[in-house]
Order: structure tokens, then C-alpha cells, then sequence
């Protein structure tokens, strides 16, 4: 019990420091770095509670996927070398306090409804959960993802499917100058315009003229 | 303290919900960091599901959990191509210079 509060806090400051770095750091690849610690840190959470094929999936997906896409395109755009001022700008500190104010406000709002719920004490015992019983929890998880959720596990393929078109046609652009290959043309091609049978006469040669 | 327990994940999620939205506000750099703070957002709530999924011994909060990810994965991916697009038109993905709509 002990070493499962240790864990505990460790990664949960971890996570929180580093979610408060992702806002405040000036440069927007230290952001990035910082969002994923924080993936780091909540996946090994997960795991420490017993979800442990959600926690490598978040390292998967979104360290692996999600926060390398960050870090793309923030480099790709050239933005990190703005070196902005927080907190400067008259036009832009009238958003501070307002901020401050609702973001307060909804914390408070969801630690009153958390202090507010009534549990059953035995939700307290970890020893009814999931984690101990025979089969793993990846074994499990499939077990319902593929029967009881599987119309919505094809349509979250299909979002992917969807935003994976959208981020395609969203970026392509048909530049000009740049010599493409077409297969139409290639076989739509006629004898008649490639070749030509010339009557060569002699001490002539032949005038080819384009 | 030392017990740890649903109200421990539970505050947790709060704490990053929070920060996230103090990222949407305070944020005065550029949109990339505003979807960085609703990536944190979703986290959160993906804490929350996993928490309660453990502790009430149910499985339907982490296949929720799943479809989160990938709904967030999604929509970065197509966040992203719009602020690529957007810098490409306009040279700028700074809050303050996109004030097109005039919002």
C-alpha cells in the first residue's frame, strides 16, 4: 500500500507539474516535450491501477502517434523561435483574471461534486476490481470490445478513416511546374504521334522539325 | 493520505481538467498550444473513466476510454492540417492575429 501511494504521488506530481509547464513554457517545443511527459507519466498510472492495455496504448497512440505530430508540425511552421510574452500585452492581460476565475470556478465545481458523491464502502476494496480476477485485462477488454461494442468500434474506424481524408484533402495542394507521370496519357498514347516513317533521299539527311 | 483510493485519480483528473482550461484562457502564443491544452483536457476525462471503470469493477469505461483516444487522435490530426493550412493562407497562427471572423 505504501509503495502503491509512493507511485502514486510521484507520477501524479509529475503530471501535473507537467501539465502546468505545457501552458506556461515560452517556447512551444518545450510545450510539446512537456505534453509528453504528462502521456509518460498518466499511461504509467494506468498501468499502476491495473488498465494496462490502455495505458500502453496511450504510449503507443499518443506518444508515439499524436505528440510526434505535435512536434512536426511546430517545427514544420517555424513557430517555436517566437519568442512571446506571456502575460504582455494590454490588449491581451484582460483575459487573465476571467481565465483565472472560470478555470477556478469548474475546479472547485467538479472537487464539491466529488466530495459530494456517496460510494458503497466496498468500492473502497481494491480487491473487487478487475485487476484480480484470472483473465488479464486485455483479455477482457477484447472479449466486449469485439462483441458487445463492435458496431462502435467500426465506426470509430470509420472516424479515423474520415479524419484521415480530411487531413489529406485539407493539405494537398496541386503545385505547378512539377513534371507527374500519367498513366492516361502514357496509354492513350497513338502510333500515329510517336513515330513517322520519312523517305530519306540520299545526300539529304533528313529535317526534323518540332 | 497514505490509503489511495477513487477520490485520489478522481482529483487528479480534476487538477489536469483545470489546467487545461486555464491553457485554453491564458494562452496567448500560438492555436497549437490551445489543442495541446484540449489534448489535456481529454486526458482528464480519460483519467476519470479509467478510475471509475477500476473501481466499480466495470470494463465499459475503458472501451469508452478507447474510443476517446481515438476520437482525439482524429482531432488532432485534422486540427493540425487546418492550422497547417491556415499558416500556409496567412503566415500567422498567433491568438491574437486571427481575427478574421471578427468574433
Amino acid at each position: 500500500m505504501i509503495a502503491h501511494a509512493i507511485f502514486f504521488y510521484t507520477f501524479s506530481i509529475i503530471a501535473v507539474v507537467s501539465a502546468i509547464m505545457v501552458t506556461a513554457s515560452k517556447n512551444t517545443v518545450h510545450s510539446v516535450f512537456f505534453l509528453i511527459l504528462d502521456f509518460i507519466s498518466i499511461s504509467c498510472l494506468f498501468i499502476m491501477i491495473g488498465a494496462e492495455f490502455l495505458g500502453m496504448i496511450m504510449l503507443i497512440v499518443y506518444v508515439g502517434a499524436v505528440a510526434v505530430l505535435f512536434l512536426f508540425v511546430v517545427m514544420m511552421l517555424n513557430v517555436a523561435q517566437q519568442k512571446n510574452q506571456w502575460f504582455a500585452g494590454q490588449s491581451t492581460s484582460k483575459h487573465i483574471p476571467i481565465g483565472l476565475i472560470i478555470s477556478t470556478l469548474i475546479f472547485f465545481e467538479i472537487i464539491i461534486v466529488i466530495g459530494g458523491w456517496k460510494y458503497k464502502p466496498e468500492i473502497f476494496d481494491i480487491n473487487n476490481s478487475l485487476a484480480n480476477t484470472s483473465v488479464s485485462n486485455t483479455h477482457s477488454l477484447g472479449q466486449i470490445l469485439y462483441t458487445d461494442y463492435i458496431h462502435i468500434f467500426q465506426i470509430s474506424g470509420m472516424i479515423l478513416l474520415v479524419a484521415m481524408i480530411g487531413a489529406i484533402v485539407l493539405t494537398f495542394r496541386q503545385r505547378s511546374g512539377v513534371k507527374r507521370q500519367s498513366y492516361i496519357k502514357q496509354i492513350s498514347r497513338e502510333r500515329v504521334e510517336g513515330v513517322e516513317v520519312l523517305e530519306v533521299q540520299s545526300n539529304k539527311g533528313v529535317k526534323i522539325d518540332d | 493520505m497514505i490509503d489511495i483510493g477513487l477520490g485520489h485519480y478522481l482529483t487528479l483528473g480534476a487538477v489536469i481538467f483545470s489546467i487545461g482550461v486555464i491553457g485554453i484562457f491564458l494562452n496567448r502564443k500560438n492555436i497549437i498550444v490551445i489543442l495541446m491544452s484540449i489534448e489535456l483536457i481529454l486526458l482528464a476525462v480519460n483519467i476519470n473513466l479509467v478510475a471509475f471503470s477500476i473501481y466499480l469493477g466495470d470494463l465499459a469505461g475503458q472501451v469508452f476510454t478507447l474510443f476517446i483516444l481515438t476520437v482525439a487522435a482524429a482531432e488532432a490530426a485534422i486540427g493540425l492540417a487546418i492550422i497547417v493550412v491556415y499558416f500556409r493562407n496567412s503566415g500567422t497562427i498567433r491568438v491574437e492575429e486571427i481575427d478574421k471572423l471578427k468574433g
